[in-house]
């Protein structure tokens, strides 16, 4: 009976800094997808986005008590809806 | 030319060992911990190598398990985030790990050390190794931060959890060493559990199906389906190869993403593992590292400090290397005269002394650059500051089509591009890495620098424009833009004919900063070092011979009523080199060079600052082999052509600044381009492409010069 509003799935890259959201998916197949994936963002997990690199790319994100940079096109292929409850 | 430096880079180690030794391998993601962990086992006894056929580097060390005993060898696998083999590195970890490397046994236990700050992440490989059904032990590194972070981890809850051995450690203080020895020591040779995770009813049915039909070791074929299944490699067993891409179309027609299960089924393992046996004391709070990331990668203060941080090393660089330079080079000349006095007048003591100390030397004036260089790179990448770095400048690097880790590379070479070169390594991408190889000798290197002093001492001295810029100042910054912008230029060219590949992306872990251990910097600067005086070392050695006999022969007779500089400039003249710069006088003539300067230009292909040297020779100036030197600079405005002309105009000088500007004339640069791309054939297109391209600008510079009215 949960109302979710707030659930409408976006990119990583939408995020502003400090906003924190949780994995839907990663799309893609390839190599990128996959050492994504490697590295935790995997659809349920909960990232964080701390800022974006002096030019406006890349961006960092906090995932699993880690920081990792990734690039504006690598931060799209990742949906993330924002969180309902917590 | 032959480059014969391949036989060194191969280890005999295993012919000396006992072979009831244990091979015991170290494996881990970067950043964990796994290099200290490494030193404090093995202490200094460590080999460095590569492996066979690649640029993996390969170390190796002994580890005194049990007191007493012969000690086990100690594999020190590369960093790594996962066993998936998408890179060089994990396929020679899976390698070690399956016993697949030759003259390496399957190793008896790994040890897979994982970050306890950072548990999640890091058992991912853990698992991964749990997989193939080795003894591991897991060893749990930074527990004490992970303690102040205020985690509490159940170290015996986590090993029930995931199945094998788990010891906590702290490094620095030497605390939980024993314990893994003992541990070791008690799983070797054990059979391991594997990890047992379970994938979706529709997969594992397929996987049930496929190790019936394979019949025989159930616990090991899971794991090889597994692999076939979703990995890239597939069975080489005709029959079976068509089963394995039978049993993919089915899964994925269930699931578009079936791929995915076996990387989600870890995960949630782990989750499940951690979650029972860790929890937080505190509520999570800014941590250090992210305070001082709101300076250091700062939208406005970010660039700045990344700009004073370089500017400070590279005039430690510039100013710590000079004096060991000059004692590394008065020590050669003694050298070469203490043997020259005390050995018989002749060709062999000419070969030593101007053959082999002057060449050799020649090149080793510059390992205390190359060795602070490696100290700096080193202490950035071990305080978490590379990748900082790498992360500011990469939108710009990606402008060129490169990756934000082609930043500091690019950026070393303009002390010395070889540990540039070297230091391309954390570029994951072969193609990327071998773009950046490429451009990396445009930088202009301090060995260009006695040249443009040469250049601008002789014929821009003293000018200024507006009445208080120094013309030379302006040149000498002239000749590093044109070294950048044609970098650029080549680079963006580059990767879209033979290096064609997708903008690199950028998937780069930002390490929490940590006090650098000087132990390991200064060990890695040697390691380095000594890399590049074993590399190199060789085929320096082999061109420094051959170009002393290019000079030296054929022999002139001496002449009694020369004095000796006279006889020398005569001997050079008559020499093959001599003949050679006749040789190509009708092809640098367009850029307005003579024969000499021919003469001067083969023998600086050796190395770029050998230009100042042979023009002293070729213009009899004495002992002005410095590039300040007064009678060398006036002999270089006093020279004359054939016709009588003056040799050297502004312009020729010009012409030849940026000649060596582009020119590959490095033989260390090309001998280790050679090593690092295991290849002739990079360092050939490497020496063609820049001759090339020098040419051409030069020619531009030259003729358009004259045509403006310039002499």
């Amino acid at each position: 009976m949960l109302k979710t509003k707030a659930n409408e799935n976006l990119s990583l890259a939408h995020l502003s800094p400090g906003e924190r959201a949780r994995v839907v998916s990663v799309k893609g197949d390839g190599a990128i997808a996959r050492r994504l994936m490697e590295m935790g963002i995997v659809p349920g997990a909960s990232v964080q986005m701390i800022k974006s690199a002096p030019f406006g790319d890349p961006l960092e994100v906090r995932v699993r008590d880690y920081h990792l940079a990734l690039r504006q096109n690598e931060a799209q292929t990742i949906i993330v809806s924002h969180k309902t409850n917590e | 030319m032959s480059i014969g430096v391949h036989s060194t880079d191969q280890l005999v180690i295993s012919a000396e060992k006992n072979p009831h030794a244990l091979t015991i391998a170290l494996a881990g993601n970067p950043n964990a911990g796994k290099t200290t962990l490494f030193n404090s086992l093995t202490g200094l006894r460590q080999k460095v190598a590569n492996y066979p056929g690649v640029t993996v580097e390969r170390k190796e060390g002994d580890w005194q398990v049990k007191d007493g005993s012969e000690p086990a060898r100690l594999i020190d696998l590369p960093g790594l985030y996962s066993l998936d083999a998408t890179s060089i590195d994990e396929q020679i970890a899976r390698d070690v790990i399956t016993g697949k490397v030759k003259d390496l046994p399957v190793p008896d236990v790994v040890v897979a050390v994982v970050d306890a700050t950072n548990l999640e992440r890091n058992l991912y490989l853990a698992t991964q190794i749990l997989e193939y059904h080795v003894p591991v032990v897991i060893a749990l590194t930074m527990i004490d931060i992970a303690e102040k972070n205020g985690l509490v981890i159940d170290i015996g809850k986590l090993s029930e959890k995931l199945g094998t051995a788990v010891v906590a450690l702290n490094v620095k203080q030497k605390i939980g060493l024993e314990t893994l020895s003992e541990t070791v020591l008690k799983i070797a040779n054990t059979k391991s559990n594997g990890a047992n995770w379970q994938l979706s009813d529709e997969a594992e049915k397929t996987i049930a199906s496929l190790t019936t039909s394979a019949n025989g070791h159930a616990t090991i074929e899971r794991q090889t389906i597994i692999t076939e299944l979703y990995g890239d490699e597939l069975p080489t067993d005709k029959k079976r190869r068509e089963v394995v891409l039978k049993a993919r179309e089915n899964l994925k027609s269930a699931n578009p993403n079936f791929w995915q299960e076996p990387l989600l089924a870890r995960y949630a393992w782990i989750e499940n593992a951690v979650h029972e046996s860790v929890h937080h004391k505190q509520e999570e709070k800014l941590s250090t590292s992210q305070k001082i990331d709101s300076i250091l990668t700062h939208k406005l203060f970010g660039p700045i400090i990344l700009f004073v941080v370089l500017l400070l090393i590279f005039q430690t660089i510039f100013t710590w290397a000079s004096l060991p330079m000059d004692l590394i080079d008065g020590g050669f000349s003694a050298l070469g005269e203490l043997v020259r006095a005390r050995m018989p007048q002749g060709l062999l003591t000419d070969l030593i002394v101007d053959g082999v100390i002057a060449g050799v030397g020649g090149v080793i004036v510059f390992l205390p650059q190359i060795l602070l260089l490696f100290f700096f790179i080193s202490l950035l990448e071990d305080t978490g500051y590379m990748a900082r770095a790498a992360f500011l400048m990469d939108k710009l690097m990606h402008g060129v089509g490169l990756h934000g880790k082609a930043f500091m590379p690019l950026l070393s070479s303009f002390a010395c591009a070889i540990p540039g070169i070297m230091a391309t390594r954390t570029i994951e991408n072969p193609k990327d890495r071998i773009a950046t190889i490429l451009i990396a000798p445009f930088m202009s290197c301090s060995a260009r620098l006695p040249v443009y002093t040469l250049m601008i001492a002789a014929f821009f001295a003293n000018k200024t424009v507006f009445r208080f810029i120094s013309v030379g100042a302006l040149l000498i910054m002239a000749m590093y833009l044109l070294g950048i912008i044609v970098a650029v230029c080549v680079a963006w060219i580059l990767k879209r004919t033979i290096l064609k590949s997708p903008a690199p992306p950028l998937v780069m872990e930002l390490p929490p900063y940590r006090v650098p251990n000087f132990v390991t910097i200064i060990q890695l600067m040697f390691q380095q070092a000594w890399l590049f005086l074993k590399r190199a070392g060789t085929v320096i050695l082999a061109i420094s011979i051959i170009l002393w006999a290019l000079a030296t022969f054929p022999q002139m007779p001496a002449d009694p009523t020369q004095d000796e500089a006279t006889h020398k400039s005569e001997q050079l003249r008559n020499s093959f080199a001599g003949k050679a710069g006749h040789l190509i006088e009708p092809v640098i003539q367009p850029l307005g060079f003579d024969w000499k300067m021919g003469v001067a230009l083969i023998a600086s292909f050796a190395a770029r600052e050998v230009l100042v040297s042979t023009l002293s020779i070729i213009y009899n100036a004495g002992d002005g082999d410095d590039a300040e030197s007064e009678s060398l600079i006036k002999a270089v405005q006093d020279a004359k052509r054939e016709d009588g002309k003056t040799a050297w105009t502004p312009l020729t000088a010009l012409t030849m600044m940026v000649f060596f500007v582009l020119a590959c004339q490095c033989m260390s640069t090309l001998a280790i381009v050679r090593r690092e791309t295991n290849s002739y054939k990079w360092p050939a297109f490497m020496f063609v492409y820049m001759t090339v391209l020098a040419y051409i600008v030069s020619l531009v510079v030259y003729q358009g010069g004259k045509a403006l009215g310039f002499a």
